[in-house]
């Protein structure tokens, strides 16, 4: 349903809502990208590797899925050319127009066949174009999937199902093109939610939902499709679904973040180690709901310090979940009250983006205030 | 006759009967009561079920879509720019014409400059309506520029009919202190209180049940205005269009359903968005008047859309049109179309089939225009839109501060303290921020 879409053929290169053939990642740069992305190390034990952007490492998770899994379809608008973040390019011609295929235009029909799929015993993966137009498609994740397989007695469920979408800002996506919306459905008992930091991560990650026996929702960091490239497994591979990941160990305050904030953490600890002599513990959430208690609360009692970040306006962002539940189990060990670092609570600007962002300046004066208290 | 006639029957029989039962059983009980004191084979000939207006049929068969014939396209001027059917000459004065040619074409010019300036990384997105002209110019010119329009977001020259200027454009665009929005959305989603536009959202089929709502508050106000609603083929398939067009019917609204059937919804052809004849072939099902029109014949939508408008005043009805006509231009700058469609397919409709040329032959025609004519309308709107383009760019993005205001109507408390904080952070950290872009914060 998105006004803007964004595609890339293979011939010319476009990047998001702005073309930069032939440019690389430079324009992207100049276009506002607020972090600098250090690439993952992968695990010796997945296999060999090849060099992939995540939405190639995407294409890869979807292309072993279609191949191990007879009963998996791949659908939502624009798929069939390969989509318009470029993630299904190529599955068409290899696995046959029955399996990959444009859907009509409409949030709420996409995610409702794919819940019947999923109900009837078939692997249903659907795409929806933009995390901002997910919302006709609330009702059918909220009241349907999320709750299948309470309501029937777990006669029925559509555990098959995992829904994909781009999420997160992107320089020049203004309200419908940079949303963040994780935390809606943090509130759905019943779904899971999962947000990869990078292509090492999506494809491990987006394997394990496809393949998890509960619905997910898989939101990609659309800033990430292009401007993270990493050596990835080339096999198939999964990484566990409501598990942190502790990116940096640190000893004076524990960095919190999910999807692209997370590189702009990274950024953030090196700072304030450089500039503040204060260690950062630098934890990935990766998977919203549910999410790791045990490797965040661990953190934190380590610490005693915690900042949590995210683009999503800060009133009731997943942020506020973290902080209550860190102070509740964590009260003895916090040397001073947890800080938020996040959207305000408007709409997503567009000429206003650099002003609202949660970037790294406001993550250090939010450190500052942690060591300082 | 014969319906009125059992109606008031039945009435009486149910009056006669509340004497002695009460209302509901009387109502269970309405069609026994009615059979017996009337023959049975009256009843037995039509349906009775609520709502029902049809006929019983004693043979299995099914309504076969592919054995109905197409819903026809509707068209006044000829490709050569002469009319077809001398009784369908909307005889429009020489003014109008040339306003819809100027118009047409002016937006051509602005679409390529603003195109192109995307590319320059000068405005961060733009969509173009190449080949989409015929449609906006058309219906534009047969409303009241009093009528609500509720757009999509390729319906610019609707807003330049109805006096949008070039600098309007180019400051919302640029998101400038000039631009109406305040800098918030991407460019193209323009929007004018006293032109009647409502800004556009970028969310696909939203507007249309909103269109429904605001002509019924038309209809109660008593003005005289309609709502005209613009929406695509793709965006058709949204529940929001069904919930729309269903609304209008059921509650009487007088809204003109404008589809743009361009042929694309991104990549996504016609084929992969709906099996029946189009969006015209809905209409009827929703119990709403309905036309096809080829959308490239300027004449033939502003013809449509003047009829339309006078059934939604006279009998407080919906209208649904459905435009043929096709996108010329990728979907947006972030599209490339030739991944999907081959150029042999955009270039015969850009050059056989194009609503501008076709409107240029009849004022030729007319002896209304000529190459010289078109040569300085050329170069004077160029320099017209190049000025307007310039101006923009040179003004600064708003106050940083206006991110926070119409959220609510007024700044609650916490908007207020999370203003400041923001304010205080970037003046303490002012090298970080792109101040010199924005107008001074307060």
């Amino acid at each position: 349903m998105a006004l803007v879409r964004t595609l890339t053929s293979s011939a010319r290169p476009f990047f998001l809502f702005h073309r930069i053939q032939g440019k690389g990642t430079a324009l992207v740069t100049a276009r506002g990208v607020h972090f600098s992305y250090v690439p993952d190390t992968p695990d010796p034990g997945h296999g060999t590797t090849s060099r992939m952007n995540l939405f190639q490492s995407i294409t890869s998770a979807l292309d072993i899925s279609l191949e191990k899994d007879s009963s998996a379809v791949i659908f939502g608008e624009d798929v069939a050319f390969g989509g318009v973040f470029r993630c299904t390019v190529g599955l068409r011609d290899k696995y046959g127009a029955a399996r990959v295929f444009n859907s009509p235009l409409s949030e709420q029909g996409i995610v409702a066949f794919g819940i019947g799929m999923a109900v009837a015993g078939s692997t249903a993966i659907a795409e929806i174009q933009f995390a901002d137009y997910i919302f006709p498609a609330f009702d059918q994740l909220r009241n349907e999937a999320a709750m299948f397989r309470y309501r029937t007695g777990n006669l029925f469920d559509s555990g098959r199902l995992t829904v994909r979408a781009p999420c997160m800002a992107v320089g020049h996506g203004a309200l419908y093109h940079s949303q963040s919306v994780e935390a809606f459905f943090a509130h759905c008992p019943g779904v899971k939610v999962v947000i990869p930091r990078g292509p090492i991560q999506a494809k491990g990650l987006l394997l394990s939902c496809v393949r998890d026996n509960n619905p997910c929702i898989f939101l990609e960091p659309k800033i990430l499709y292009r401007a993270a490239i990493e050596e990835v497994p080339s096999g198939d591979y999964e990484l566990p679904l409501g598990k942190a990941d502790v990116i940096l160990e640190g000893s004076d305050v524990t960095l919190i973040g999910w999807g692209t904030q997370v590189h702009v953490l990274r950024e953030v600890a090196e700072i304030a180690q450089e500039k503040l002599n204060v260690s950062c513990e630098l934890i990935d959430l990766r998977s919203i709901l549910p999410w790791d208690h045990d490797t965040v609360l661990a953190s934190a009692a380590k610490t005693g310090r915690v900042l949590i970040s995210h683009e999503a306006p800060i009133t009731m962002g997943f942020s506020a979940e973290l902080a209550a539940t860190i102070q509740s189990e964590c009260f003895l060990n916090l040397e001073a009250p947890i800080e938020r670092v996040c959207g305000y609570d408007t709409p997503f600007p567009h000429v206003f983006e650099p002003f609202y962002m949660p970037d790294k300046w406001r993550c250090l004066e939010a450190i500052k205030k942690l060591v300082n208290f | 006759m014969l319906s009125l006639a059992r109606l008031a029957v039945r009435v009486a029989v149910c009056r006669t009967a509340e004497n002695i039962q009460k209302t509901t059983v009387c109502c269970f009980h309405r069609a026994s009561v009615s059979k017996s004191s009337q023959s049975t084979a009256r009843f037995e000939d039509k349906p009775e079920f609520p709502g029902s207006r049809s006929r019983y049929v004693h043979k299995l068969e099914f309504i076969d879509p592919e054995s109905q014939e197409g819903v026809p396209v509707y068209r006044v001027l000829n490709r050569e720019g002469k009319i077809i059917d001398e009784t369908q000459d909307p005889k429009l004065d020489k003014d109008i014409v040339m306003k819809m040619y100027k118009d047409m074409t002016l937006l051509n010019t602005m679409d390529r400059v603003l195109y192109e300036s995307q590319r320059q990384g000068r405005i961060s997105f733009y969509m173009t309506n190449y080949g989409e002209e015929g449609t906006h110019m058309g219906s534009a010119a047969a409303l009241d520029p009093g009528d609500i329009v509720f757009g999509q977001y390729r319906e610019a020259g609707v807003l330049m009919w109805r006096g949008f200027t070039l600098d309007e454009f180019m400051n919302q665009c640029y998101g400038n202190m000039m631009d109406k929005g305040k800098g918030r959305q991407m460019p193209v989603h323009y929007g004018s209180k006293d032109l009647n536009f409502v800004t556009i959202s970028s969310p696909l089929a939203t507007q249309m049940p909103q269109a429904a709502g605001a002509a019924y508050a038309c209809k109660m106000q008593q003005k005289g205005h309609v709502v005209i609603c613009y929406f695509g083929e793709g965006a058709a398939s949204e529940g929001d269009a069904h919930a729309a067009l269903n609304f209008a019917a059921v509650l009487d609204c007088p809204i003109i359903f404008f589809c743009r059937n361009n042929g694309y919804a991104i990549s996504t052809p016609t084929k992969d968005q709906y099996r029946g004849d189009g969006i015209a072939a809905r209409g009827p099902g929703y119990g709403i008047s309905t036309v096809r029109v080829d959308g490239n014949d300027t004449f033939a939508v502003y013809n449509a859309t003047k009829a339309a408008r006078d059934i939604c005043l006279t009998q407080n009805r919906p209208v649904l049109i459905e435009a043929m006509t096709y996108r010329i231009g990728h979907h947006s700058t972030s599209d490339d179309s030739s991944a999907y469609r081959s150029v042999d397919e955009v270039s015969y409709w850009d050059q056989q089939d194009n609503p501008i040329s076709r409107l240029r032959h009849y004022m030729l025609n007319q002896g209304w225009w000529d190459e010289k004519a078109e040569q300085e309308w050329k170069l004077g709107s160029r320099k017209m839109v190049m000025k307007a383009f310039a101006e923009a760019e040179g003004r600064k993005k708003p106050n940083p501060e206006e991110m926070f205001t119409d959220v609510y109507d007024t700044l609650p408390p916490h908007l207020e303290k999370q203003r400041q904080a923001m304010k205080e952070h970037v003046l303490q950290h002012k090298e970080h921020y792109p101040l010199e872009q924005f107008d001074k914060m307060t």
